[in-house]
C-alpha cells in the first residue's frame, strides 16, 4: 500500500507505505547497513554501503556499480535522527572513490516512521529539492540506472523480451 | 541542440544565482530586459546576456512589445519539473518495493547490530 503525494512547484515528493511489520523492524532497514544495501539501489545497481553512522551529524557513504562496472557514489549527511521514529539527512553525490562532489545539488529526505491504528508501521519519506537541476543530477547519477532495471524487472515479470 | 547540449545548457544557466533570480521573476510575471536591468546591481549588457543563457537552456522566451523585448519564463520548466518528479517517483516506488521485500524475508527476522 504506497500512495504518492508530488508537488513540482515545491519540487518534493512525499511517498507514503504501509509495511505489515513493527516500527523497531522497520527501523532496521535504514539502522542495518547490510540491510539498507538490499534496497537503495535497484538490483542490478547494489550498493555498498562504507560508512554508516546514523547519529546526528554522522555521515553515510556508499556506492553503486552497474551491470558494466560503473560506479555510482553518494553520501548522506544526517541532520536529526530519533530511532525508531524519525531520521533526516542531506543527500548527495560522490565521485567514484567517495568523496562528496562539491557544488552539486542535494536533496533533503525526512523519514518519519508511526503505528497507525491496526497494526505495522508506516513510513512517510519526503524529499526536496532545491532545483529541476538537483533533480536531474540525481536522475542523472546512478538512479536513472535504477528505472532501467526497474522497467527491465517488470517486463521480467509480465514475460516481456528485455528492452534494449 | 542534442538532449547533453541542452541538458548543458540548462546546468550552465541554472548554475548563477543572478540567472535563477532572473528566472523566479519572470515566471511569475514578464519583464522587459530593461525592467530587469533595474533590478541588479549589473549593466543592461550583463543582464541581457544572463537572459541570453536562460534563452538557449529553454527557461524563458523573448517576444517584441514595439521596441522592447518583454522576457518571460517558460512554463516548460514547470512541466519537467513534473516529469522529473515523475521519474522519481518510479524510483521510490522501487525501494519501496525492495524494502517490502526484505521485511518479507524470514532470513532477517534476527535483528542486526544497529
Amino acid at each position: 500500500m504506497i500512495s504518492v503525494v508530488k508537488d513540482a512547484e515545491a519540487r518534493t515528493l512525499t511517498i507514503t507505505a504501509r509495511f505489515d511489520a513493527p516500527i523497531d523492524r522497520v527501523w532496521q532497514v535504514w539502522s542495518d547497513p547490510r540491510q539498507l544495501e538490499r534496497w537503495w539501489g535497484p538490483p542490478m545497481y547494489p550498493a555498498t554501503v562504507t560508512e554508516h553512522d546514523l547519529a546526528p551529524g554522522g555521515t553515510v557513504a556508499y556506492a553503486m556499480t552497474g551491470p558494466e562496472g560503473e560506479r555510482h557514489g553518494g553520501w548522506w549527511r544526517v541532520s536529526a535522527a530519533d530511532p525508531p521514529h524519525k531520521l533526516e539527512f542531506e543527500s548527495g553525490v560522490a565521485d567514484a572513490d567517495g568523496n562528496p562532489s562539491p557544488d552539486t545539488p542535494t536533496a533533503v529526505i525526512r523519514v518519519a516512521l508511526s503505528e497507525p491504528a491496526g497494526g505495522g508501521t508506516q513510513m512517510e519519506i519526503t524529499v526536496a529539492w532545491a532545483s529541476d537541476e538537483g533533480m536531474e543530477w540525481m536522475l542523472a547519477t546512478g538512479t536513472d540506472a535504477g528505472m532501467t532495471a526497474a522497467v527491465g524487472q517488470i517486463d521480467e515479470l509480465l514475460g516481456l523480451p528485455a528492452r534494449a | 541542440m542534442a538532449e547533453s547540449e541542452q541538458a548543458d545548457a540548462l546546468f550552465h544557466a541554472l548554475a548563477d544565482p543572478t540567472r535563477r533570480d532572473i528566472l523566479a521573476v519572470v515566471l511569475q510575471e514578464a519583464h522587459s530586459v530593461s525592467d530587469l536591468a533595474r533590478r541588479y546591481p549589473i549593466s543592461f549588457a550583463a543582464v541581457h546576456k544572463h537572459v541570453g543563457a536562460l534563452e538557449r537552456a529553454g527557461l524563458v522566451t523573448k517576444t517584441r512589445h514595439g521596441r522592447e523585448q518583454r522576457v518571460r519564463g517558460d512554463d516548460a520548466t514547470l512541466r519537467t519539473a513534473h516529469r522529473l518528479l515523475d521519474d522519481l517517483e518510479v524510483l521510490w516506488r522501487g525501494r519501496m518495493d525492495r524494502i517490502e521485500q526484505l521485511l518479507a524475508d524470514p532470513a532477517e527476522e534476527a535483528p542486526h547490530c544497529p
